[in-house]
């Protein structure tokens, strides 16, 4: 016979400090983002008060709207603990297909998208594919996939380039174009990135995201369709990716083949330093936006202080350290305490 | 049935030993001047950083790690020599200044990964790129030439042992293959790392110095990338901030094509070997034959693919057989 | 007590893997109300037969019945949706999630256009608690929850669907005796209101508490199906094992010798305090407690695995470097972890090459790995414990958990240890290795070893221990020696302060 022992219930104080705990230390990685958004963005203006000016604010949404958007489609991957590394490249063949498609025509403005979208979800059906059917880890897969798009990209354009004067100008009024002062890009990456934010929150398949991403065994066996979740994860992301190559053309009207070349990097740094744990299950995309615009402020910054551009990716190499390692003792001080109070 | 597997792998092994050797003979067959002595210099030779950081690279798989920082360190390597040669400084001085460098940077790696305890593959996409970027500080876009003729000759596919087609910098890659292979295969040291990329825990328990083994793996990482990032200079004859761009990528494709796990605990060093010689055959052949650029972008990224596809397909052949 | 038709059936199932056959011919009826006991040794087949039931499982050939009707599952999903709920040894939840959407995944309730109605989740798993009489917050996460409170949570999943047939795969196996007596009283109740249980255990006196009917495996044929009443333990383990079992605790007499290991006020702040306690050569030295005492702890900071905060530990008069295992091994320690498949064994890596990896640097010169030392000290242990297999470059995870263990001891005691710590020898081992483990430790104290035996099974401390070291809530509070010892005084001790005592027996 087993020892017999007589323990006390977990208390309802020690449940409720529990999940107080845990709120406080998600709140503070967002908190924390804003706030050295806030202490840079201060910084600079003192520094340089054209910093925020009506153009610069201009420019400080724009520039920071594609990364946006592609953090959110980042993030969803992440979320189910995979990655896709095949962004930046698929941004570039979206941008250089639309911009050819367009070329000297008069196709409008949601045609350009769509199409975009279209090219986008295709890679990442391929992506996605190879991940969830074949096994293989993500990492290398969508490293290939990075090589095989952009090989694609270079090979298709033979050193082409688009330009901006053979993109219709409802093209290029979206990309330069504003409501109430408001440019439309920014606009549009909070529209998809609000309507990711309500699907992940309130929606099963949403859910079931960080359930893989939290524990694949655990989803295996309540008979989550591991395998179609991760699928459109890569579909969702790629079809965003493909859909900021769109918006890229919008925006530059010149395109170059190696467009958003090594974006793939910043865009993983973005993420992570929001507070999405590389290795899935946890974080929001509001806080995945926040550190894509974070990130890109900071390189406005550099730029407007006059530091060496060099720094940039330096400085976003030293953020994602940063970041990882304080999710990491944060974690590890977590469980200790939930244990402790779990034990009580 | 895990003999069945084993076998499998075991075949892998030799199967990309074979596609090698078919390969090789399609070249000599198909492409002029493929087997000739300047070429098949020259072939090995572009590999020859590739190579050499496949090796530790091979050893971390297999412990179920990863360093994705390898050509980052190159380029930042190459960028310090190529700063410290403009200011003066004497090559004798230079070089084991960049080693201690490259040792510097894998320790770094090495301490985030054993003590702050975070996944190295997040751990090195961070000092990729922050090594690349301290590389942009250190040189920006600049490209120093003029390196001292001395050490250049070592370094270039015109200088061979003599008798063969070996450069000086692929025979020390032969040499250090076969003490990567002596100490994975036949030393303690090796069997601990088949331990501690199959079940990490266990190996700790089995008195193992796991975080000792991997500090030290990181190390002799970031240490040959440095060496390689000064072979690269020297070969090249030139020193950028982006030297090396996307190697990292090349290197992990030839040792996953080689047969080690991504996972860890499984693989082999002739398969690494293997699969590095594999991918600068291609290269070469692919060049010879006047394959565009951009195609042999694409072949890579496949070759990338299949180096993951491919095991997993025959172990499903395996178990289904 | 049972309807004509049985609510689960399996009918002539075989399922093999390979070349391991590991059922042959199975049949098995569950009837509504009942709680039907799963015995067998490991390896017998238990485990698959679960899993053909859950549907993780498809059976080569035979059928699985639900109300008398053959049905087919392609996944668990399947076997869910009908009502079937397992609960494992250790449950799989989501850490990141809360326990609310780990009872729900899959299955929130829905408000219009399929968005999930949170509020419904939380309403229903309160409830869920309330009927369970539990108090866990929904919102909390999994992540840091006892073993105790996430079989709770599975259960509070498997009611949140309505589950017809709960299977319960060794449950009480890291359980204290009152979270097991909750776990009954809950299993009471589900049976009251007509689910099946499906109830496996190596532990034949909760079988005997619990259960009415058994189902008895062995090497993957059923051997018998039987009411419990009118049956006693040793039928049981004949049906087991086939044959008549001598003594399970066969102990030897021995000649105690001087102190091997000696601990003083070791501490561990939150974990342990003030621990001090000797072990001498030819001892068997029980560490008894209950679960979450910090028995295992404080053999991980001997052995140097944990840091202490405090205290000393001294091996044949030495003192020993604390927090390095390497300076544990080459004073002689050795631990055999209580976790085998973790911590105790690399599972993918052969025989000889797990036996050898706590001798790497023995097995030849220089750092060097001489095979031929590698496989000899491999084969000479397999025959010293009569390990089975089939060749020793075979994987240890094709061998059955009694031979496993065999491995992890085979490994340790190859080191050639003056002290030796097992923390839970047998857990999770069929009787027959069971009876073998004791046996060999027996001889090995009687060659002058000395051990140290954590364990939370009662008869195993009282059979084969010399003297009783109990544990409670990190001290040590008591010392029985072997006459003394008894139920009652270990369980006085292990509940401290001569609380409560008795078991649910």
């Amino acid at each position: 016979m087993t020892v017999t022992v007589e323990k006390p219930a977990a208390s309802a104080e020690g449940a409720r400090s529990a999940r107080s705990l845990v709120d406080a230390v998600f709140r503070a990685r967002e908190i924390s983002i804003a706030g050295a958004l806030a202490l840079l963005v201060l910084f600079t203006w003192v520094a340089e008060p054209r910093f925020l000016n009506d153009q610069g604010v201009k420019d400080l949404l724009l520039n920071a709207a594609i990364l946006v958007l592609l953090a959110v489609g980042q993030s969803v991957v992440v979320i189910t603990r995979n990655i896709d590394l095949s962004v930046g490249s698929v941004v570039g063949l979206s941008a250089f297909a639309c911009g050819k498609f367009v070329s000297g025509t008069d196709h409008g403005v949601l045609t350009v998208l769509l199409l975009g979208v279209l090219v986008g979800a295709v890679c990442g059906a391929v992506s996605g594919s190879l991940v969830s059917f074949g096994k293989v880890p993500a990492l290398v897969v969508t490293l290939g996939m990075l090589y095989i798009i952009q090989g694609l990209d270079y090979w298709w354009a033979q050193g082409e380039q688009i330009n901006a004067a053979d993109v219709p100008q409802s093209v290029l009024d979206l990309g330069s174009g504003s409501v109430l002062g408001i440019p439309y890009l920014p606009l549009i990456s909070v529209l998809v990135l609000a309507g990711t934010a309500y699907f992940l929150r309130m929606y099963a398949s949403g859910r079931e995201l960080y359930a893989i991403g939290s524990s694949p065994e655990a989803a295996r066996l309540a008979g989550v369709p591991i395998r179609r979740r991760v699928l459109g994860a890569y579909l969702f992301s790629g079809a965003v990716s493909g859909f900021a190559g769109a918006l890229w053309l919008a925006r530059f009207g010149t395109v170059v083949a190696d467009n958003a070349h090594g974006w793939e990097l910043t865009v993983v740094s973005a993420v992570v330093v929001g507070g999405v744990a590389i290795v899935g299950g946890t974080g929001t995309v509001w806080g995945a936006a926040l550190g894509a615009l974070l990130l890109t402020t900071i390189v406005s910054a550099l730029a407007v202080l006059k530091v060496d551009s060099f720094w940039a990716d330096a400085i976003a190499g030293a953020l994602l350290l940063a970041a990882i390692s304080v999710d990491r003792i944060v974690n590890v001080r977590m469980t200790r305490a939930l244990r402790k109070r779990s034990a009580r | 049935m895990n003999r069945a597997l084993n076998r499998v792998l075991l075949r892998w092994d030799t199967a990309v030993g074979v596609l090698l050797v078919a390969v090789f003979l399609t070249g000599l067959g198909t492409t002029d001047g493929f087997a000739s002595h300047d070429n098949l210099a020259f072939a090995f030779n572009d590999i020859a950083e590739v190579a050499l950081m496949a090796l530790p690279m091979t050893l971390l798989v297999v412990a179920g790690q990863v360093d994705l920082s390898v050509a980052s360190m190159l380029g930042l390597s190459s960028a310090l020599t190529g700063e410290l040669w403009e200011r003066g400084w004497a090559f004798e001085t230079i070089v084991p200044v960049v080693l201690l460098v490259g040792v510097a940077g894998g320790l770094l790696n090495g301490w985030l990964v054993t003590r702050v305890g975070l996944p190295s593959l997040a751990v090195t996409i961070g000092t990729l790129a922050l090594y690349r970027g301290l590389a942009s500080v250190v040189l920006g876009s600049n490209a120093i030439t003029d390196f001292p003729e001395t050490y250049a000759k070592w370094a270039v596919d015109t200088t061979t042992v003599p008798g063969t087609f070996l450069t000086y910098p692929v025979a020390l890659f032969i040499v250090l293959a076969v003490v990567a292979a002596v100490v994975l295969h036949c030393t303690g040291l090796g069997r601990s790392l088949f331990a501690i990329g199959a079940q990490e825990d266990a190996a700790y328990f089995a008195g193992i110095r796991v975080k000792r083994v991997k500090l030290l793996l990181f190390v002799v990482a970031g240490l040959v990338s440095a060496f390689a990032g000064v072979v690269f200079t020297l070969r090249y004859g030139s020193a950028r901030a982006d030297n090396g761009q996307g190697f990292e990528m090349l290197v992990i494709a030839a040792v996953l094509l080689g047969g080690v796990d991504f996972d860890g605990g499984k693989g082999t060093l002739f398969g690494a070997v293997a699969g590095v010689l594999l991918i600068g055959v291609l290269k070469n052949l692919l060049t010879l034959n006047d394959v565009a650029n951009e195609v042999q972008v694409i072949v890579t990224g496949l070759l990338l693919v299949a180096s993951v596809l491919t095991p997993r397909m025959a172990k499903r052949l395996a178990v289904d057989g | 007590m049972s309807q004509s038709v049985p609510v689960l059936a399996l009918k002539g199932v075989n399922k093999s893997f390979g070349a391991v056959r590991a059922l042959r011919d199975v049949s098995l009826e569950l009837f509504a109300g009942e709680a039907h006991a799963l015995a067998g040794e490991n390896g017998a087949g238990k485990s698959t037969l679960i899993k053909a039931l859950a549907g993780v499982h498809r059976p080569d050939s035979g059928q699985v019945l639900l109300d008398g009707e053959p049905v087919v599952f392609h996944g668990p999903g399947d076997a869910r949706d009908v009502g079937i709920a397992v609960i494992y040894q250790e449950p799989t939840l989501f850490p990141d999630l809360s326990i609310a959407e780990n009872i729900f995944m899959g299955r929130q309730p829905r408000r219009p256009l399929r968005r999930i109605d949170h509020k419904a989740v939380r309403a229903q798993v309160a409830g869920l608690m309330t009927r369970l009489g539990v108090d866990l917050d929904p919102d909390r996460p999994a992540r840091g929850l006892s073993i105790a409170d996430q079989q709770i949570v599975e259960i509070a999943k498997a009611l949140s669907f309505d589950a017809r047939v709960l299977i319960m795969d060794e449950p009480t196996a890291a359980l204290t005796g009152s979270e097991t007596a909750r776990l009954f009283a809950v299993v009471e109740a589900l049976r009251a209101e007509g689910a099946a249980v499906l109830f496996i255990s190596h532990r034949l006196e909760e079988i005997f508490e619990l259960c009415q009917r058994v189902t008895t495996l062995r090497d993957g044929r059923r051997v018998a199906s039987e009411p419990l009443a009118g049956l006693t333990q040793d039928d049981l383990v004949r049906r087991m094992v086939g044959r008549d079992l001598e003594e399970l605790y066969p102990k030897q007499r021995t000649r105690v010798g001087e102190t091997a290991l000696s601990v003083r006020r070791l501490t561990r702040e939150g974990v342990f305090r003030d621990v001090s306690f000797d072990v001498r050569r030819g001892e068997i030295v029980a560490l008894a407690g209950l679960v979450g005492a910090g028995r295992s702890e404080v053999a991980q900071a001997v052995f140097g695995v944990d840091r202490a905060d405090a205290g000393e530990v001294r091996v044949g008069g030495t003192a020993l470097r604390p927090g390095s295992p390497t300076a544990a091994m080459a004073a002689g320690l050795a631990l055999v972890p209580e976790d085998r498949r973790q911590r105790g064994l690399v599972m993918e890596m052969s025989i000889e090459r797990n036996i050898g990896l706590t001798g790497l640097d023995r097995l030849g010169r220089a750092g060097m790995i001489k095979r031929a030392l590698e496989r000899g000290r491999a084969s000479d242990w397999a025959v010293r414990l009569q390990l089975k297999y089939g060749s020793l470059g075979d994987h240890v995870g094709v061998l059955s958990g009694g031979n496993q263990q065999k491995v992890v001891l085979a490994k340790w005691l190859a080191t050639e240890p003056a002290v030796l710590i097992v923390d839970e020898p047998t857990r999770g081992i069929d009787v027959g290795t069971k009876a073998e483990v004791h046996r060999l430790l027996s001889s090995l104290a009687a060659d002058g070893l000395a051990v140290l035996m954590i364990s939370s099974d009662l008869p195993e401390v009282l059979g084969m221990a010399d003297r009783v070291l109990v544990m409670h809530e990190g001290r040590l509070v008591a010392e029985i020696p072997r006459a003394e010892a008894t139920e009652e005084s270990v369980m006085a001790a292990a509940t401290g302060l001569g609380g409560k005592g008795r078991s649910a027996a």
